[in-house]
């Protein structure tokens, strides 16, 4: 097995042990932190494609990772700003609770 | 080589699955920094220096004390909140799902035959290079990213204050 599979089936696994944090995890931080754990996949693929590929020396795949954490301490900002905004209103983060658009 | 990558990726699932099935918010926060670092050992496995120090300062410096910030500011009482799964059913329908999408990559991955560049030694991209890159080709891109994450701290701030539009400037 070459080492760009085991690398894919690292961020594989890291992808669904995400997934299934999101799908059946009831709080809401827990569920962001999934999402985290799915983001840190696919900048693996990056890399590892970036490593293994025919044209390491271009450069584009570490560019692109910094712009995909970039876009991940966004997400991750305003995600937690909504968390805090759902725990003021309904004084619990349970996603199960969560189902007024205006209260 | 293949050593460290394996002994890495234990350490990355290893962490991630416990953070995910713990019942302890604090435990699966620290669980997960643990995760982060091992993503940034694997960027340093693969000679991306600067993308493992960025995921170091990022994730591990900011994003975790985020993580942390939002437990403890959700907390009841003060004893910790175990968090229990929704419902069996729930769980049991995000394992197969999960299971389900890991059995299809694992499949398409192990059926590929990857024709890849076979040299051990990592490329050599120092980050003068990177630099310049980053300033050449992808300013715009750079640019972008900058008015993104300024806009999205600023919603964040919004979202998060306590401060209601109709009440006046100065109440404490």
């Amino acid at each position: 097995m070459s080492p760009l599979q085991i690398c894919l089936l690292l961020s594989s696994l890291l992808f669904c042990i995400g997934l299934v944090g999101v799908l059946s995890r009831g709080s809401a931080i827990l569920v962001l932190l999934g999402v985290e754990l799915m983001l840190n996949a696919a900048n693996i693929n990056f890399i590892a494609f970036w490593r293994y590929g025919p044209n390491p020396d271009a450069g584009t795949g570490i560019v692109f990772v910094l712009f995909s954490i970039a876009a991940a301490a966004a997400e991750a900002a305003v995600g937690f700003a909504l968390v805090i905004a759902v725990y003021r209103h309904q004084r619990n983060i349970r996603l199960q609770e969560a189902n007024r658009l205006k209260g | 080589m293949t050593f460290a990558l394996i002994i890495i990726s234990a350490l990355i699932l290893g962490c991630a699955a416990v953070a995910m099935a713990l019942r302890n918010l604090i435990h699966s926060a620290l669980l997960l920094i643990g995760s982060w670092a091992g993503v940034a050992a694997f960027y340093l496995w693969a000679g991306a220096e600067f993308v493992a120090f960025a995921q170091i300062l990022i994730y591990i410096g900011a994003i975790s004390m985020v993580v942390l910030f939002a437990v403890l500011l959700t907390r009841q009482g003060d004893a910790p909140e175990p968090v229990e799964f929704p419902s069996l059913s729930r769980f049991v329908t995000g394992l197969i799902a999960g299971g389900g999408v890991a059995g299809v990559l694992i499949g398409a991955i192990l059926g590929m035959p990857f024709d890849v560049r076979t040299a051990q030694s990592a490329p050599a991209l120092s980050v003068k290079e990177l630099g310049a890159q980053l300033m050449g080709p992808h300013a715009v891109s750079l640019l972008v990213i900058g008015l993104l994450l300024t806009v999205a701290l600023l919603g964040a701030v919004l979202l998060a204050s306590d401060r209601r539009p109709d009440q006046p400037e100065d109440t404490p």
